[in-house]
């Protein structure tokens, strides 16, 4: 039999006022196996907390009831007092007469006779409390990083820098990302690579950072602190520790009629090919897909010319196996699709092109070496017409584009714009929109100076639609200020298309029991006081895979789930939750029905040998509860039909005895 | 004037909601009688939100429409402007009252290409 102490809090009058807690306090004193009652008028204070402990001591108690706030406020604060007066913390609990009693009650009679029922549930349910101990589990000291882009070098080399092993994995034979593509950034514009490459030479430079590029990854078992990650680089048929990066190769190469990915298939790169200059690793990868050599077994001209001799046709995919304590999502994003979009005649004209694409054609590294030139016959355009929201902010249920705001268009349009009428004045510009969105340190301004200063016509309305006739673009819009409708005849059509998560994602996502909304993008643990983890222990989320977000945004972000990973590789021990599930092996029926309701992945099923009343054994199929990954949310409790499942400090047993104890 | 019994009516009947609507004038950007209407769709969809349905009555851009539904297809917030058109012709040619199409009219219009569907709808739109 436990010896249960009560203790009332007053709470001031926030409880006091609509409870009568002594009336409280002499009721719960009756109730069996409990020794001591009183109440106090603050017993989260120090002298409060110093009644506990004195109490515990006096009577001996075994198993302490607090009536006072909820246990999302206090529940803490009063385990550490049961453990500072020598008690297991788990031997608490707390009846919640505040929030869900003295705030929603008006009469003190009322109140009063609820607070007792909460106080009996408390009582009844602490009879059968045993003490807990939370389980420890070892950090392995290294972390992984999912995406190479400007979110994923910022959050590797923030961990680099905190002294921890950091392997970033990018799917491209370059780190780098959308940034590296990128002419000049908002609002301040600097040249992204002037900015980026920098950061990118940093992170193959940092001893404690290695980069898997042109590699995937597969497979993540484990949990936080201790995933087991399967990593596939795949074969370049290139040396990556011998090519020097020369390009004697890239030169010779007789294959050279494929797209170019970088430059959005703007032009053509050979089949062995390094994407961009400043690349990191700087080495040189073969696309199997158009080398003749691996297609027909002919030709061979780039191990010829290959000094180093890094060229070697018969490389293979290799699979690496590592160990993580903490693993960063930063898969970032794509421009969507313009196929479903015909009225804009993107798949009709080379001359309607994506914002991506316009920032290849100003890029001093990009197809027309920073030219501004019409994609169709190479010349000036003389008028150019950007459309914005292209797919973004779209009906839930249209079959095309997305509901949210892309975030990053306006701005870049704005940019886009000025630096054309900078560059070419001579050049007539117009923005149509729908609102134009600057919230951003320095971003309103920034528009309004490509309105004021550079006479960009910015036109309250939408292009409805473009059609091609000869070497113009007919552009019919909407100018819903003048209520007119407008036709312009542009040279080029700009389309700020949406973007969406990188399709990597959801297979990722199922990889690391990882939620994500219904756009594909991670959900936070929280959306405000969390919003870098995932719900799953030991993930973080790092940049667009979160959601929309430009440069500045996407660098803070980066920067707090490296903090964040830091917070978890410094520990040496990682102590759980014990309020988990476990199963009772004797009655699990090795139904799985627990392993799939877990969101955590944390059950597993294990065949065992049971001995039989017999005398016999037997093998059978039982659930285990990994103790690390079990977040307690009670899901399998609920799932298990033979009753096997139980959560630890919220038995089913548990539960019951208080709802008998209110129902009485 | 607001006439929130019509404006209710139309809602109802054409199955269009106003307040989807997020401005961007798509509807009227893509719209191919613009020129010929006095009130362009996307006045249509605001003035049917606002309750100021009366004008839109006594327009003659209620027939300029040529229910093509460019509008239709490529609103992005699925507002469907044409239909909330057809609505408002409706009760246009509902509130003159008088049957427009009887059913004697029938034999001297109908002959063997016309498509019996078409009748049908005729009588619906035109004999209340």
């Amino acid at each position: 039999m436990q010896r249960i102490g009560v203790f009332v809090c007053w709470c001031g009058s926030n409880i006091a006022g609509t409870v009568d807690v002594q009336a409280v306090s002499d009721a719960l004193k009756n109730e069996p196996g409990v020794v001591f009652s009183t109440n106090y008028q603050y017993m989260c204070s120090q002298a409060g907390q110093d009644l506990i402990v004195d109490a515990v001591r006096e009577h001996n108690l075994t198993g302490l009831v607090i009536c006072s706030c909820s246990p999302r406020m206090h529940e803490a604060t009063f385990r550490k007092t049961a453990q500072k007066a020598g008690l297991n913390p788990y031997m608490v609990e707390i009846a919640n007469i505040r929030e869900q009693c003295s705030w929603v009650h008006k009469e003190m009679e009322i109140g009063t006779e609820k607070a007792i029922i909460l106080g009996k549930a408390a009582i009844a349910k602490v009879h059968l409390n045993a003490p807990l101990t939370p389980g420890e589990s070892p950090v392995t000291k290294r972390a992984l990083v999912i995406g190479g882009g400007i979110a994923g070098i910022q959050t590797a080399l923030d961990i680099a820098d905190a002294g921890f092993k950091v392997d970033i994995v990018e799917k491209l034979p370059t780190i780098g990302g959308k940034m590296a593509q990128l002419d000049k950034t908002f609002p301040t514009l600097d040249c992204a690579a002037c900015i980026l490459t920098p950061k990118m030479v940093d992170v193959a430079q940092n001893e404690n950072v290695r980069i898997f590029s042109y590699s995937e990854v597969t497979e993540v078992k484990g949990f936080v602190g201790n995933f087991d990650v399967t990593i596939k680089k795949n074969a370049r048929y290139v040396k990556e520790d011998i090519c020097t990066g020369c390009g004697a190769c890239v030169d010779k190469c007789p294959m050279k009629k494929n797209p170019n990915e970088f430059n959005l298939g703007m032009d053509n790169r050979p089949a062995i090919y390094i994407p961009f200059a400043q690349a990191v690793p700087k080495v040189a990868t073969i696309d199997p897909n158009a080398c003749n050599m691996l297609k027909n077994g002919k030709c061979g001209l780039c191990a010829r010319v290959c000094t180093a001799g890094a060229i070697d046709y018969t490389q293979k995919d290799e699979y690496i196996e590592e160990k993580y304590g903490a693993i960063v999502v930063a898969t970032g994003y794509n421009p969507i699709s313009m196929d479903k979009f015909d009225e804009f005649a993107y798949n009709q004209s080379k001359d309607v092109i994506t914002s991506l694409e316009f920032e290849r054609l100003t890029n001093a590294a990009g197809p027309t070496a920073g030219k501004l030139l019409r994609p169709s016959d190479g010349k000036h355009p003389e008028k150019i017409v950007f459309v914005q929201c292209v797919g973004s902010r779209c009906d839930a249920c249209a079959e095309k584009g997305k509901e949210y705001c892309s975030k990053i268009c306006c701005m870049y349009t704005a940019k886009h714009a000025m630096l054309t009428r900078d560059k070419y004045p001579d050049t007539e510009v117009y923005v149509f929109y729908i609102d134009v969105r600057t919230p951003g340190k320095n971003f309103d301004e920034f528009y309004r100076r490509a309105v004021e200063e550079y006479g960009v016509h910015y036109i309250k309305g939408m292009v409805g639609k473009v059609t091609p006739e000869g070497d113009k673009l007919i552009v019919q819009a909407s100018d819903l200020l003048a209520d007119k409708q407008l036709k312009i005849d542009a040279d080029l059509v700009v389309l700020a298309a949406a973007i969406e998560p990188d399709k990597s994602a959801r297979p990722l996502a199922t990889m690391l029991t990882a939620s994500m909304d219904t756009n594909d993008f991670f959900t936070e643990a929280h959306p405000k006081l969390r919003p870098v983890e995932s719900p799953t222990a030991g993930v973080f989320l790092s940049g667009c895979c979160q959601g929309p977000k430009d440069i500045p945004e996407t660098v803070s972000q980066a920067s707090a789930a490296a903090a964040k990973v830091i917070g978890l590789l410094v520990k040496d021990k990682l102590t759980g939750n014990p309020c988990i599930a476990s199963s009772n092996e004797l009655m699990c029926n090795g139904c799985s029905s627990c392993e799939r309701v877990c969101p955590y992945g944390a059950i597993t099923y294990v065949d065992k040998e049971f001995r039989m009343p017999d005398r016999t054994t037997r093998m059978r199929r039982v659930a285990q509860v990994n103790p690390a990954v079990c977040q307690g949310c009670g899901a399998c409790t609920v799932a298990c039909p033979s009753g096997a499942m139980d959560l630890r400090g919220f038995s089913s047993s548990q539960i019951m005895a208080e709802v008998d104890a209110i129902c009485k | 004037m607001n006439n929130s019994f019509l404006q209710e009516e139309l809602i109802r009947e054409s199955g269009v909601n106003p307040r989807k609507c997020m401005r961007c004038g798509k509807c009227s950007g893509t719209c191919p009688a613009y020129e010929e209407m006095e009130y362009h769709p996307h006045q249509f969809v605001y003035m049917v939100e606002t309750g100021d349905i009366e004008p839109l009555l006594n327009s003659e851009s209620l027939y300029r429409c040529l229910s093509c539904f460019a509008c239709v297809e490529r609103c992005p917030r699925g507002v469907e402007p044409a239909k909330l058109v057809e609505a408002v012709r409706l009760a246009a040619v509902r509130k003159q009252g008088n049957n427009s199409l009887k059913a004697d009219d029938i034999p001297s219009l109908s002959d063997e290409e016309t498509p019996q569907q078409l009748l049908v709808s005729a009588f619906r739109k035109y004999s209340k």
